[in-house]
């Protein structure tokens, strides 16, 4: 190791794996024949964030917030309006995922993988577990058949499904909810990404069998150096995996922080309403009741003000005749997006 | 204690056959609710809760027979029922807010209508009088009355909600039976819907099943809580003895797996093993399996009910104490 000044600038930043500026995703409102064009539904608009290595950051929010738009940005399942999504920010030469195309692509889907929620519908019915771990080595040809069930062995029992020879050449339906969450992870991890989008993976699953894949997530990302966006609706689930966590409403990010700080400390009005919200498992626990109003809507050309404004109870003018507020640090590293917090 | 249950469940046990056998989904339940009482099941998927709620409603498809047991609804059981009888009963007497339910509205029918229809179905009533009736019960689910002759399509997923609970009330049943009512929710309005259904609950003196995974939406909502595990009630008392003190140890791995927001961050628990094949479920103690305390006994017995005053498991090593 040479001691150069010019490189460990960039090193400082060489934990970051995953840096996004600027993301935006719009959608046409529906235009058919019975309905003109109704403007642009602003699903993502203009995040920013960060996650490092062996970092798993959480997505929360209600339905409709956006954060499975930005988990399928992040790993291009679908296109960008606008925005960066750079891969190991720290290199000389990060990859700009937004807007890649034709082979570069297809190497980056080795780097960035994703788990979904339902292990009942990402299967196919028809392939045995050997076929579905192996699907991604497939595609990106790597090795042949024997290498093939090498891995597939070991990337099964990593997940736990032991011993390996007994779930090979089985197919889905013959698997628990759990056991199938097991392989849609052991195909995410098999072609060792860098990155892994996890869509809301044991909202599905029994609490029983919920905390071991959450164990399990938390083990290969130590292990591996995996980083993790981890999309949820469930705070609680949130405090157990997540080392930090963003909180999204209506395509913004409205607060970011360390996870226990933001659990205990929230700043933005929509975090305090949204945890005030979470039912408690003991019924000698009282809840304080929530102070916002009405449901989410869906922000179709939003005017340039909080996004939160017309359900926040702090709201005042000020919040009405200015654009959307910046995500500020309101102490202990804690960002929200809120004038009045 | 003096008064009659609103609703007796005894040995009650409801087999599907399907071709390879017999699954034992409700098997041998015993359980009663006081008027203006709120009872919570809470279970994994596939431990019968929703078989319980359909054999109580008599709603079971054909391949489900009640082997045993009785459901008594205010002294009457209402097993041996014709379908015609049963009808009176349905709705008037006990009626069900399903999961998903805000889903099963007609979208081409206003919704005041579909309510108007339910109510004209089981009372005989007066087209003014339904309306006049429809109109109150929007005022008691905190929905605009002007959104009666609205269609639903134009609720929202919470509004929608209310609407079918507004349907459920409609012939004041002494008995609501809500499976995962809440499930399809967010959390905030979530929040809504359960404190309303608490708050007509306590008006109207009402007597509630509440079914649901939600450990936490149990805890906050029941006066009296039932475990299921694998067709069975595993551990039944008040709330805060289940959830402070349980006995089985099913009922302290549910409560030591379940995440919290708040108090001290805990080492969550885990289980190891899956829930059993109800074709097949284990000799004994069904949860012996995958239970840490098990010993032969377990596997081959049936356990004895452990009483701690109004509170019991079925166990043969209770815990605590």
């Amino acid at each position: 190791m040479t001691l150069d000044i010019a490189k460990l600038v960039p090193s400082l930043d060489s934990r970051i794996l995953l840096k996004v500026e600027g993301l935006r995703k719009y959608y046409r409102a529906t235009a058919n024949r019975f309905r003109r064009n109704r403007g642009l539904i602003h699903a993502v608009d203009g995040i920013d964030f960060e996650v490092a290595k062996d970092e798993s950051l959480g997505l929360v929010g209600e339905s409709g917030c956006g954060k499975t738009t930005t988990g399928k940005l992040l790993v291009r399942l679908i296109d960008p309006t606008a925005g960066r999504i750079l891969l190991n920010p720290g290199q000389q030469q990060p990859t700009d995922i937004a807007t890649l195309k034709g082979k570069p692509l297809k190497a980056f889907r080795r780097k960035v993988q994703i788990i979904f929620q339902d292990p009942y519908e990402s299967m196919n019915p028809r392939r045995t577990i050997f076929d579905t771990v192996a699907e991604p080595l497939k595609v990106q040809k790597m090795g042949g058949t024997l290498e093939h069930l090498d891995r597939v062995s070991h990337m099964l029992e990593l997940v736990g499904l032991t011993p390996p020879s007994t779930f090979l050449f089985r197919y889905p339906h013959e698997l628990s909810g759990g056991q199938r969450q097991r392989v849609a992870i052991a195909r995410a991890l098999i072609v060792e990404p860098a990155f892994v989008v996890a869509d809301e993976p044991t909202s599905m699953l029994d609490v029983s069998i919920r905390t071991g894949v959450m164990r399990l997530m938390e083990e290969l990302a130590a292990r591996l150096g995996i980083g993790y966006l981890y999309i949820t609706h469930d705070l609680a689930v949130a405090r157990y995996v997540c080392d930090r966590i963003a909180v999204m409403y209506l395509g913004k990010i409205v607060e970011v922080g360390e996870t226990e700080e933001l659990l205990q400390r929230p700043k933005h009005p929509y975090t305090q309403a949204l945890l005030s919200a979470v039912p408690v498992p003991d019924p000698t626990f009282t809840r304080p009741p929530v102070r916002i109003k009405g449901g989410v809507s869906v922000p179709v050309d939003p005017p340039d003000q909080c996004r939160f404004y017309s359900r926040c109870p702090l709201a005042d003018d000020f919040c009405r005749d200015n654009p959307h507020p910046p995500l500020e640090d309101k102490g202990a590293g804690q960002l929200a997006a809120c004038y009045k917090a | 204690m003096s008064e009659r249950p609103v609703l007796a469940v005894e040995d009650l046990t409801m087999h599907y056959s399907i071709k390879a056998g017999a699954v034992r989904a409700v098997d041998g339940v015993t359980f009663s609710i006081e008027r203006g009482q709120a009872l919570g099941l809470v279970g994994e998927s596939g431990s019968g809760k929703s078989s319980i709620a359909m054999t109580l409603l008599r709603l079971l498809p054909d391949n489900a027979q009640i082997l045993r047991g009785k459901i008594l609804l205010d002294g009457v059981d209402i097993v041996p029922l014709s379908e015609e009888r049963m009808r009176e009963y349905r709705w008037n007497r006990i009626s069900m807010i399903f999961q998903a339910a805000m889903n099963s509205l007609n979208p081409v029918y206003k919704v005041g209508e579909q309510i108007i229809e339910a109510l004209e179905a089981h009372l005989e009533s007066a087209r003014e009088e339904s309306i006049e009736r429809v109109r109150r019960l929007y005022d008691v689910v905190n929905l605009d009355p002007g959104l009666i002759v609205r269609y639903p399509h134009e609720y929202s997923g919470g509004m929608r909600q209310r609407a079918i609970i507004a349907m459920a009330l409609a012939c004041e049943p002494d008995l609501i039976i809500a499976d995962e009512p809440t499930t399809a929710l967010d959390v905030i309005v979530q929040d809504h819907i359960l404190r309303e259904m608490r708050s007509i609950q306590a008006e109207l003196d009402m007597s509630m099943i509440y079914i649901s995974h939600d450990m936490a939406v149990i805890a906050e909502v029941s006066d009296v809580v039932g475990v299921m595990y694998a067709g069975k009630i595993v551990e039944l008392g008040g709330t805060a003895d289940v959830f402070h003190s349980p006995i089985h140890p099913y009922t302290r791995s549910l409560m030591s797996a379940f995440p919290s927001v708040t108090g001290k961050k805990r080492e969550l628990g885990t289980l190891t093993g899956e829930p059993p094949n109800l074709l097949d479920p284990p000799e004994g103690c069904r949860f012996h399996p995958r239970c840490p305390y098990a010993t032969d006994v377990c596997s081959n017995q049936e356990p004895p009910k452990v009483r701690r005053g109004n509170h019991w498991a079925a166990c043969w090593n209770p815990q605590g104490e």
